[in-house]
């Protein structure tokens, strides 16, 4: 285990993937820890981020960047506006009250990485690395227009009733 | 990170397992739609490793990833309106008071 862990620390990639993995950790329990609405959605943005560099880690460069644009642009801001939209002070601050709740549940979801992290461990999995393309971005979009082209005209639909659906809901009914 | 896969899976879990115990402990609707993002993150980040590192790999889940993420901004979407639509209604964010299905 410990030469694993002096093997870990050895080599430069191993390095950004601990201080990302780090960040990513962190803005979670942060997220977790915080009391007030604002700062919890600004470490989560934080988090999105840092797997954002963790898939340039990953060489996936275009889903990175999907990545920031997505989630720590669009769906941060949209959690900006539900904030702003409904609570403008309220905190987070009766977690306290029902600590027998928040115990159990601590304790069940322990027991579920243990069980992942169980499951993980034991698996066998083959120390390779594929060389994936060169051209990333030229190569998804290849696949999607050809192998994948259902999944994306699906997605597309799906996309679009999603967000009339939104509009529909959020209006306002006069009447 | 040469070769090595189970640090990322293991990254993964914990992101889902902080995910899953935000989004049964808070009350702010708004911060549950979070850890429901921050779940599939952690979906994500194995479909990303996989691609590079698996059995087989090859970009394919580099696009399933992307269309997780259109899933997940979609989510967000309808679960903000819904949000914006209970609270004009009824006056709270908080999930404990959202416990009838019509007003």
């Amino acid at each position: 285990m410990l030469s694993n862990l002096a093997d870990f620390f050895s080599s430069g990639s191993n390095l950004v993937f601990f201080a990302f993995a780090l960040f990513i950790i962190g803005g979670a329990i942060f997220m977790i820890s915080f009391t007030k609405v604002v700062h919890m959605v600004i470490s989560m943005a934080f988090t999105f981020l840092s797997l954002g560099g963790l898939y340039i880690l990953l060489e996936a460069e275009f889903v990175a960047f999907v990545q920031v644009l997505i989630y720590a642009g669009a769906i941060s801001i949209l959690m900006i506006f539900g904030i702003m939209l409904t609570n403008h002070q309220e905190q987070e601050e009766d977690e306290v009250k029902r600590p027998l709740h928040n115990t159990l549940l601590g304790l069940g979801v322990l027991a579920l990485f243990g069980i992942l992290f169980y499951a993980i461990q034991t698996s066998e999995f083959p120390a390779q690395t594929a060389v994936l393309s060169e051209n990333n971005t030229m190569e998804i979009g290849m696949r999607i227009f050809t192998a994948h082209v259902i999944p994306f005209e699906l997605m597309s639909v799906l996309l679009t009733v999603a967000f009339i659906g939104a509009i529909v809901v959020a209006k306002r009914e006069e009447d | 990170m040469s070769g090595m896969i189970s640090p990322y899976l293991t990254l993964g879990a914990i992101l889902f397992c902080i995910g899953l115990y935000g989004a049964l402990t808070k009350r702010n609707a708004v911060i549950v739609l979070l850890c429901i993002e921050l779940m599939l993150n952690g979906a994500n980040l194995n479909l990303i490793a996989f691609a590079k590192m698996g059995i087989t790999p090859s970009l394919t889940g580099q696009v399933f990833s992307l269309f997780t993420i259109t899933l997940a901004a979609a989510e967000a979407a309808i679960g903000v309106a819904i949000l914006i639509m209970l609270y004009r209604n009824r006056g709270t964010s908080n999930v404990d008071e959202m416990n009838l299905m019509k007003h």
